[in-house]
């Protein structure tokens, strides 16, 4: 390990930095895309037919939006109370 | 094997932050999937206050029952002298 970070220029140092953010956002990205397929889904789909059809589009539309809002509103909500319990220490 | 000296200070630091608010986004992700089923009935064309009031408090109440069973763990392992539980 030694050798290894200590021959890293600050050039690769930041590629490598750069990569790795990349990797998270697409982890994050799969994670929001899978909760949201299960969840919409299962609010949606309840008898599976031949097609997706257009009231079962309109519904998991919509429940796509609701769910990022959810995620958003919940990422408030968590963010705000982690300032009030640093501020409470 | 590595000593703390060997550790390039700038890659350690963009390793802590990074991990940090990768654990803030799994509990955000987590948070969503278990609030969305409490409070989410049919998705409608916006989130009503009702359902907004309903998030807000599964949040802060998931995060009071964490600490509520952190600090109760650590009062019985205080009171017992010995833990009463091995976690191994």
């Amino acid at each position: 390990m030694e050798s290894l970070s200590g021959q890293l220029t600050s050039a690769q140092k930041d590629e490598l930095m750069e990569q790795v953010k990349t990797q998270i956002a697409v982890a994050n990205a799969q994670e929001l895309l899978t909760k949201m397929t299960e969840k919409c889904f299962k609010k949606c789909i309840s008898k599976p037919g031949t097609s997706l059809d257009s009231s079962e589009q309109k519904c998991v539309a919509m429940c796509m939006d609701r769910y990022m809002d959810t995620w958003n509103l919940v990422s408030r909500a968590y963010s705000n109370r982690i300032q009030r319990e640093r501020q409470r220490m | 094997m590595t000593t703390e000296e060997n550790i390039d200070p700038q890659l350690q630091n963009f390793i802590e932050i990074e991990t940090q608010k990768q654990r803030f986004q799994f509990l955000v992700h987590n948070l969503t999937e278990r609030c969305w089923d409490v409070c989410i009935d049919k998705p409608s064309s916006r989130l009503e206050t009702k359902v907004e009031t309903c998030l807000a408090n599964c949040v802060e109440r998931f995060l009071d029952c964490t600490n509520f069973i952190v600090n109760r763990l650590e009062k019985t392992q205080q009171n017992a002298g010995v833990p009463e539980m091995s976690f191994q």
